[in-house]
């Protein structure tokens, strides 16, 4: 307790910056890993294509690796300087979308055929079709793998840590700065970190109850 | 290609699509030229900067840490593999005195990120009086418990999702519950969820990868300690492309083996048709 309790600081500006990642990277990855899927099943193969590619090429890289390419290798290009932080909500967004984009897509092939029919019946272009009828219903039936995305990527943030990124994976090694006891510090980080995966899977079966699907 | 979402294409449509064919072809194109362009104007495709990689010595090296990952990642594998195996079973056991701890470890377990895991194991330990935690071990163990408790779930839901049948007749024919376990839903289960098992194997191979922040000597950290040799010119990104190279290739090999594996189950008549809301993506 005294190792929590002398260290608030550390532990609290910790814990903060992973939220911040967290909820950057979420909202980002919602919105692209959603523009992908919405390519996957477009009519254009060119676009079908690049998705796939992009998804296949991504998902089959570590996350580490996605990192170190912002964190170490982006700033040799001599491009706009960015800090760690915000190389690191990057490096989560582009490698999340390619999960969010997955789970949608399967979202998409639940939707009963004959809510697609139904709307190009009455003349909807594929567009339309997308976001006015099956993606509505595609994002309610994904909701436990969608969240099962989002805690993969709040306990991901703690990668960011190996990037000189000050969130919640780094408190070891300022701990270790102060000769504070190291377990006792890991300890209490992995307890947060318990904590904040059952309200989100609490958050779950709440959205899950409110926005069941009945067929 | 003809789908639910859009209607065959007319003619309008068909000119319509192939514009926005070329358009996004040429967005690609110039994203992907711009990177390459960059990396270009940057000097990343210097010969300097590669001449670090022609060294044989440093070709041996880069094969090693290539050796590390897979090592690390079988030994995991295999054990992770086990680990699943007995977690599932004792979930699914009768006596509440094992389910409970066995779902308690499967929950904990699957809510701490690996990397704090394997820091528990590599910084925690030792100054607590633990001999003898390399960084190989630190890494194998914490991929163990992780991913032996999301296999543990993997498997749950396959024996789950058999029939009832399946257990009926064997307690009918006289077997104990350990026998119908072993010799009939296990078997079967593995089968019907050997797709969602052999991508939690990829899953556990990239995460090897997490061993670079624990100083495990994988690809990873060697890309790094040859990114940081200025006297080649820090070739970082050279050296990231070569790893990127590595990883790619090996995940495709593994997704490439489960795609074939999925391709003769289906053809095999004795596979359980599982439900597919069964199989939920767990990992991310």
């Amino acid at each position: 307790m005294n190792t929590l309790l002398n260290n608030s600081d550390l532990f609290i500006t910790g814990f903060r910056n992973t939220i911040i990642l967290f909820i950057v990277a979420g909202i980002g990855s919602l919105i692209l890993g959603t523009i992908v899927a919405a390519l996957r099943v477009s009519p254009i193969p060119a676009m079908r294509a690049a998705a796939t590619l992009y998804i296949n090429v991504v998902r089959n890289t570590p996350l580490t690796l996605v990192l170190f390419f912002f964190a170490l290798g982006y700033p040799k290009l001599g491009l706009v300087e960015i800090d760690f932080m915000t190389a690191a909500a990057v490096g989560l967004t582009l490698y999340t979308a390619t999960y969010v984009a997955e789970a949608v897509r399967s979202g998409i092939n639940t939707v009963p055929v004959g809510q697609a029919e139904a709307a190009r019946a009455i003349g909807l272009p594929f567009a339309q079709t997308l976001t006015l009828v099956i993606l509505p219903q595609a994002f309610r039936a994904v909701i436990p793998p969608m969240f099962s995305v989002f805690i993969a990527l709040l306990k991901n943030t703690t990668v960011a840590a190996g990037f000189s990124v000050p969130e919640a994976g780094s408190i070891r090694a300022n701990l270790s700065e102060r000769g504070e006891p190291q377990m006792a510090g890991l300890l209490w980080v992995a307890l947060i970190f318990v904590l904040l995966v059952f309200m989100l899977s609490y958050a779950q079966r709440k959205l899950e109850k409110k926005w069941k699907v009945v067929r | 290609m003809s789908s639910v979402l859009f209607d065959a294409p007319g003619p309008k449509a068909r000119s319509r699509y192939r514009i926005l064919g070329v358009v996004t072809a040429l967005v690609i194109i110039a994203i992907v030229g711009f990177i390459v362009l960059r990396f270009a104007q940057s000097g990343q495709f210097d010969e300097k900067k590669w001449h670090l990689f022609t060294f044989p010595l440093v070709q041996q090296t880069i094969l090693q840490s290539v050796g590390a990952t897979l090592s690390a990642f079988a030994t995991a594998a295999v054990l992770s593999l086990v680990l699943g195996v007995f977690l599932a079973f004792g979930r699914l056991s009768d006596r509440r005195w094992i389910s409970l701890p066995c779902y308690g470890f499967t929950e904990l377990f699957r809510a701490i990120p690996l990397l704090i895991l394997m820091m528990i194991f590599y910084y925690g330990l030792p100054p607590l009086g633990v001999q003898g935690i390399t960084p190989f071990t630190a890494v194998v163990a914490g991929l163990v418990l992780y991913n032996g408790s999301v296999l543990a779930e993997v498997f749950r839901a396959g024996i789950e999702s058999l029939p009832r049948g399946q257990s009926e007749a064997g307690y009918a024919i006289g077997l104990p519950k350990s026998a119908v376990m072993t010799n009939i839903l296990l078997p079967q289960a593995v089968r019907s969820m050997l797709p969602v098992i052999i991508s939690q194997l990829v899953v556990i191979l990239k995460d090897t990868a997490l061993g670079f922040i624990v100083t495990y000597n994988e690809i990873l950290f060697q890309a790094k300690y040859f990114g940081s040799q200025a006297q080649y010119g820090a070739p970082i990104i050279p050296s990231a492309i070569i790893a990127a190279v590595l990883y790619v290739g090996m995940c495709l090999i593994l997704a490439g083996i489960a795609k074939w594996l999925e391709g003769r189950m289906r053809r095999s008549v004795k596979v359980v048709k599982v439900a597919k809301s069964e199989i939920v993506d767990i990992e991310g």
